[in-house]
C-alpha cells in the first residue's frame, strides 16, 4: 500500500510521520508540496501535525487553502483514503472536509501529554486494527483541540458512528464536547484526530498502541 | 476604498479566552463585568471605487477566508 505524507511551511510531526509509516509499511512514504496540484496514485494521504503558517488567522485556515488541498479534496471524493493528525485534522476542518471547528483549549493552556482514547467506532478504514470499546493511550500536544459542532452536526456525527476516538477515563485535555478526540466523514474515508498515534508505535516511545491504527490503515498485520 | 470587517464568536460558542479576559479585568478591579466575548477586526483595502463591487468582494473574501462560518459571524462596514 502507497503513502504520501503532505508538508506545509510550519508543520513540525512530518518526520515523525514519515519515520512511522516507513517502520510499520516497509515503504517510504512520497511527500507532496503544498503548491502541488496532483497527487501521485496513493492509497493513503496523511497532514501531519505542526504549526502551518504559523496558526495565523486560525489553525491550519491558511494551509486549507493551499493548491495541494484542492488535489486532496478532489482524491478524498474517489474514495482515497485522508488522515489529518493534530494541526492536519485543523487543517481537514477548515478545507470542509470534516465537520465541526476545534477551538482553544478550556484551560487556554498548550496541552503536552498523554491521554487515554477509547474506541468508539471499530468499523472504519482506520480504526479496523483495534476492537470496539478498547482503551489505548496516545499522546497529545495541541493548544486548540477543543471540538466544537452545533447541536444538529453534533446530533448527526454521533448517529451515524462518524466518532471514532473518545477521551477515556477523564483524560480529557481541551474541554472537546463529548470528549471528541477524532472523527471520520460522512463516507468514512476521510479521518482527523488530535492525539498523535506516530509518537507511540515502538519500545524507544514507551508504547506501541499507536501502531495498529496505521496496520489498520495499510491492511497489515501490527 | 476600505472596508472595515469585523469577525465574532457566534452565539452559544464557547469563548474560553473572553472568559479568561473577565477574570483578568475582576482582579484589576473591575467588577461587575458579566462577560466578554473577543473577535477580530481586518481593516482590508480594496482598488475600486465601486461600493457595490467592494462589498460584495470583502464578504466573498469572509465565506472563503476570514471568517470560519462554523463558529464565526462576520459583518463589513465600508469606511
Amino acid at each position: 500500500m502507497k503513502s504520501a505524507v503532505v508538508l506545509l511551511p510550519g508543520l513540525n510531526r512530518d518526520r515523525d510521520m514519515i519515520a512511522a509509516l516507513t517502520k510499520i509499511s516497509g515503504q517510504a512514504p512520497q511527500t507532496v508540496w503544498q503548491t502541488d496540484t496532483e497527487i501521485p496514485d496513493v492509497d493513503l494521504i496523511v497532514i501531519p501535525g505542526g504549526f502551518s503558517y504559523g496558526d495565523y488567522l486560525r489553525c491550519g485556515a491558511i494551509a486549507a487553502r493551499m493548491p495541494v488541498m484542492q488535489a486532496i479534496r478532489e482524491k478524498a471524493d474517489k474514495g482515497v483514503v485522508v488522515m489529518g493528525v493534530c494541526n492536519g485534522f485543523q487543517i481537514l476542518q477548515e478545507a470542509g472536509l470534516l465537520p465541526g471547528a476545534l477551538m482553544r483549549n478550556a484551560s487556554l493552556k498548550f496541552v503536552c501529554r498523554e491521554v487515554k482514547l477509547e474506541v468508539t467506532n471499530a468499523n472504519t478504514a482506520f480504526t479496523r486494527g483495534y476492537s470496539h470499546g478498547q482503551i489505548v493511550r496516545c499522546p497529545v500536544a495541541h493548544h486548540d483541540g477543543n471540538f466544537f459542532a452545533d447541536e444538529t452536526t453534533l446530533a448527526r456525527i454521533e448517529g451515524e458512528g462518524q466518532v471514532v476516538f473518545r477521551y477515556a477515563e477523564g483524560t480529557n485535555p481541551n474541554g472537546a464536547m463529548n470528549d471528541i478526540a477524532g472523527i471520520i466523514s460522512e463516507k468514512g474515508n476521510v479521518l482527523g484526530m488530535m492525539p498523535h498515534p506516530e509518537n507511540l508505535i515502538e519500545a524507544a516511545h514507551g508504547g506501541s498502541d499507536g501502531r495498529a491504527l496505521f496496520a489498520g490503515i495499510l491492511g497489515i498485520a501490527a | 476604498m476600505k472596508a472595515r470587517v469585523t469577525v465574532t464568536l457566534k452565539n452559544g460558542v464557547l469563548d474560553p479566552q473572553g472568559k479568561a479576559i473577565v477574570g483578568a479585568l475582576g482582579s484589576l478591579g473591575f467588577d461587575g463585568v458579566a462577560s466578554v466575548r473577543q473577535g477580530k477586526i481586518f481593516d482590508v483595502e480594496i482598488d475600486t471605487k465601486d461600493r457595490a463591487v467592494a462589498e460584495a468582494n470583502v464578504k466573498a473574501m469572509c465565506e472563503k477566508l476570514l471568517a470560519n462560518t462554523v463558529i464565526e459571524d462576520y459583518a463589513v462596514e465600508l469606511v
